[in-house]
């Protein structure tokens, strides 16, 4: 048997402690702290495919909104019982195909990150003429085309009504396990060769081009794997709000994704799972700010959209001061954790100067 | 289609075509000098609207005073907003801007939301602007052609600052190459301060007209018109001022017209200015009147 | 039949004629310089073999293919790499990584394969880790093969450059001032150098150069242009005694021997 080295008992111990917590947490907590942990799971997949596009192919896309959109709507469709799909398409009724189809939650997930990844693919063609800000608003424009359509297109969607009561099979297992799978594509790809000649389009793609490297074979790479998942994260979502419309699906999004990713640090797959957590936690931690609340015997008015206001001021802070953001294109390595831990442990047994790696044995 | 029908919508086009050509013109100033697409743009235009709208909601100015604070407060904000975020960051790549304009779009929009309230406002149309004028069969309202004409004298004063004036020399220059002109004396910071001061005066003035035509206000009221705006000025041939006008027109009138004559496509309008918006990036960047700019290598 | 040959090629750019029916062929494992005064469409001739640019009118041929017009990276693919006039590392990745992108266009696993660490996937990285260990060794630059790119010294950020672009295996490598910002030392250890490549891997090699003593020692065969035309073509001897090469050098140093 091959031995292990230390980082890998590292990762599977942490590994078994997080699907410990899971099922620990599936069976005790209550439906709020669940529903934060899901979110948490589908902002970790936006975040991560924006930054595979964005961060490590250099393609300023703006378009995650419509792929989550397309997404979402698959899914839905897809796990809504008939019953229910006749109840929502009260205006017009629905097209005949979909009236009665009724898939398991998993084949839901595939399709509507298959269907989203499709549309996506078609925004590589757009990526491979346009530049900087102007591939950005192409793909803006094309995020609000597909809202537009599903807004029109009644038959299919339920237009501007949106789709009410979809069964809320999202639980941690589905919504972390694709994150999972995700992070780990994600990581995969851009640390191998073929992540070399994503960074490489993304640091100057005219020399990338002159050594051979296909541009439209890459960038179509990068945009489907992130529509792929975007849709999956679509679909998850639809699955655990319960409802959803076109307006959800804003560009507002978009701009919220570009907010939690950069944060986290362009070129940093860590840096964005910890902004998603820190986002969606900050986000329900700040929620009673926009009712009204007491402090002492003042009732202070709330103030609607008051955590957005400080999300997108904290964004810009960050993009003028730090920007860098929080691991800047570091990612979490276990020797980094294992030399901080012996470094501490050197501090409180006055053993060795702190700073000093004593962990050198690898094997 | 009858033709007073047809020259009604033809009016409408034009003035709709005027707002856009008033918001567009601040892209393509913006464009021309710092090749950035100022996202936040549009919501200057909302800005100058809101504005408006205080001076008369609750300091009960009149409107020919209101109106003339509004754009120049407005002008300001629109140069508070370049020193502080875009200012610092142009020596930087320019990936850097990008976001940055992302993010105080994003900023702008969310504290119209909490300081303005999110629910729209209606707007005072001043009575003159109300008034419903009958040329033969054709039935227009008075704002249509005050939109039209305000705006044709907007441009004309542009047109004299950007080709008579030294200042506008010196935009003109500072679009050719910044580096440059910068080299030769050009105060290139205070001509991008007034670029800005006056690309977000007519926005201003567009978001002030176009409260007008609605009558309402938003937040949010600035980002459609904000993005066609753009699309007008792409289409005319970024970084053309002249071109940002026709551009404007031409999508105005092509959005009338559109839904004059396929109404059942009425919901589709916006679909439709953002695919004319990627079939042009894709196939005719450089619009109308734009000239194409090689990338040396 | 030749390696490289271009035929009347014409390149414009609105009203400015950069490149003017500029013809040559370029044999196996030749080595030849193009050199003319700034400005002179050497770079842009460059840009016309390798795709940047498809020229107004004319052909380029290699190896037999028509080329003309063809996506860079296909060029690449068939055999022509270059190096850039300013340094154009890449900045994300490291010395080693940066000369591995040269060796992508022969990776055979797909992305899954990668995606998966399948053992085909992890044999080619490895294979390609220790071709560009191999290369960066023959450079001298091994030692530096986990640095940032862009923190080596400007000389060794040249050398960089040059093992990427031989990382792609041409067999015909275009050098666009290879010797540019390097001290006289410097610079002929760098023509030792490509002679040496030369005759190892039985390429082709032309360059642009501004310095004279460069070229002139080295390059057997010398193209003079000016305009984007090509006013003489020869030995160093040839070139040094031409009237119009003179003219069109004159008031500039380096012709002098810098």
């Amino acid at each position: 048997m091959k031995k292990l080295s230390r980082n890998t008992i590292l990762s599977i111990i942490a590994l078994a402690a997080i699907v410990g917590f899971m099922v620990y947490a599936e069976n005790t907590f209550n439906p709020y702290l669940l529903r934060i942990l899901n979110l948490c799971a589908v902002y970790t997949i936006f975040a991560v495919t924006f930054n595979l596009v964005y961060g490590f192919t250099g393609q300023f896309s703006l378009g995650h909104a419509g792929f989550a959109a397309i997404g979402a709507y698959i899914g839905a469709l897809l796990t809504m019982s008939p019953a229910q799909k006749q109840a929502n398409f009260f205006l017009e009724p629905i097209v005949p195909f979909l009236a009665n189809i009724e898939l398991p939650f998993i084949l839901a997930i595939i399709v509507g990150g298959l269907g989203a990844a499709l549309v996506g693919s078609l925004v590589a063609w757009p990526a491979l003429r346009l530049k900087g800000d102007y591939l950005a608003i192409a793909t803006l424009g094309f995020s609000e085309i597909i809202r537009v359509l599903l807004v029109n297109m009644q038959p299919v969607t339920n237009g501007a009504l949106g789709l009410k009561g979809i069964p809320d099979y999202t639980n941690l297992y589905w919504s972390w396990g694709t994150a999972a799978v995700c992070i780990f594509v994600c990581k995969r790809l851009v640390d191998s060769n073929y992540g070399h000649a994503l960074k490489a389009i993304r640091d100057d793609e005219i020399v990338a081009e002159a050594l051979g490297v296909s541009l439209s074979y890459h960038k179509l790479l990068a945009f489907f794997t992130s529509a792929f998942f975007i849709g999956s994260a679509g679909a998850l979502f639809a699955n655990l709000i319960s409802t959803i419309d076109p307006k959800v699906f804003l560009f507002f999004l978009a701009y919220q994704i570009v907010g939690i990713t950069v944060m986290g640090g362009m070129g940093s797959l860590t840096g964005s799972v910890i902004s998603a957590f820190l986002y969606t936690i900050f986000l329900e931690f700040l929620r009673p700010i926009e009712s009204p609340f007491n402090i002492g015997s003042i009732q202070v008015p709330g103030i609607p959209g008051m955590r957005m206001v400080i999300f997108s001021a904290l964004l810009l802070m960050v993009i003028l001061f730090y920007r860098r953001g929080l691991m800047g294109s570091s990612e979490f390595s276990w020797d980094w954790v294992v030399a901080k831990a012996s470094a501490l442990r050197g501090l409180f047994t006055g053993n060795g100067k702190p700073g000093t790696d004593q962990t050198g044995k690898e094997d | 289609m009858t033709l007073p029908l047809f020259f009604q919508h033809l009016a409408n086009g034009i003035s709709l075509g005027s707002l856009y050509a008033l918001i567009a013109i601040g892209y393509t100033m913006v464009y021309g000098i710092l090749r950035l697409i100022n996202f936040a743009h549009g919501d200057v235009v909302m800005l100058g609207a809101y504005m408006a709208f205080y001076m008369i909601a609750i300091f009960r100015l009149p409107w020919w005073v209101s109106f003339p604070v509004a754009i120049v407060i407005t002008a300001v904000m629109g140069v508070v907003i370049e020193r502080a975020a875009y200012k610092p960051l142009r020596e930087f790549p320019r990936i850097n801007l990008f976001t940055s304009a992302v993010a105080v779009s994003f900023l702008i929009e969310n504290l119209g939301i909490v300081i303005f309230g999110g629910r729209p406002k209606a707007f005072e149309r001043p009575a003159f602007m109300d008034i419903t004028i009958r040329i033969g069969k054709v039935t227009i309202v008075s704002y249509t052609l005050v939109i039209i004409l305000t705006a044709l004298v907007l441009f004309g004063g542009l047109l004299v600052l950007v080709n008579y004036t030294k200042t506008g020399k010196a935009m003109r220059a500072l679009s050719k190459d910044i580096e440059t002109t910068g080299l030769m004396g050009v105060d290139t910071n205070r001509i991008i301060s007034i670029a800005f001061a006056v690309g977000s005066a007519l926005a201003a003035a567009g978001g002030i007209l176009t409260a007008i035509k609605f009558p309402q206000i938003n937040p949010l009221m600035g980002v459609m018109p904000g993005l066609k705006a753009f699309i007008a000025a792409v289409l005319g041939g970024i970084g053309n001022i002249p071109g940002a006008m026709i551009g404007g027109f031409i999508l105005g009138v092509s959005e009338i017209m559109i839904v004059a004559f396929l109404p059942d496509l009425a919901g589709y309008r916006d679909a439709f200015a953002y695919s004319i918006l990627i079939l042009l990036l894709l196939f005719r960047p450089t619009g109308i009147m734009g000239e194409a700019q090689a990338e040396k290598v | 039949m030749a390696l490289l040959k271009l035929d009347n090629t014409v390149m414009r750019f609105g009203g400015l004629t950069a490149v003017n029916k500029f013809s040559t062929e370029i044999s196996d494992n030749e080595l030849c310089a193009l050199i003319g005064p700034n400005g002179s469409g050497k770079t842009t001739i460059f840009n016309i073999i390798t795709g940047i640019y498809t020229p107004t009118s004319g052909s380029i041929r290699f190896n037999g293919t028509e080329i003309t017009g063809m996506r860079p990276d296909l060029i690449t693919k068939l055999g022509i790499a270059r190096t850039f006039q300013n340094i154009r590392l890449f900045k994300g990745l490291n010395v080693v990584e940066n000369v591995e992108v040269g060796h992508h266009l022969r990776l055979k696993s797909d992305p899954m394969s990668a995606i998966l660490s399948l053992p085909g996937y992890k044999e080619e990285e490895a294979n390609i880790r220790k071709e560009a260990l191999e290369l960066l060794g023959s450079l001298e630059l091994a030692h530096l093969a986990y640095e940032v790119a862009t923190s080596l010294p400007y000389g060794q950020q040249r050398k960089l450059e040059i093992a990427r672009a031989l990382a792609t295996r041409p067999r015909l490598l275009l050098l666009d001032e290879p010797a540019a910002g390097m001290n006289p030392k410097e610079a002929e250890e760098l023509m030792q150098f490509i002679l040496h490549v030369l005759e190892t891997f039985k390429i082709s090699v032309f360059l642009i150069e501004h310095q004279m003593r460069v070229v002139m020692g080295i390059c057997p065969r010398i193209i003079v242009i000016d305009h984007g035309e090509t006013i003489a073509e020869g030995t160093p001897e040839e070139i040094q005694n031409n009237n119009r090469v003179i003219e069109a050098y004159l008031g500039v140093d380096d012709y002098a021997g810098n």
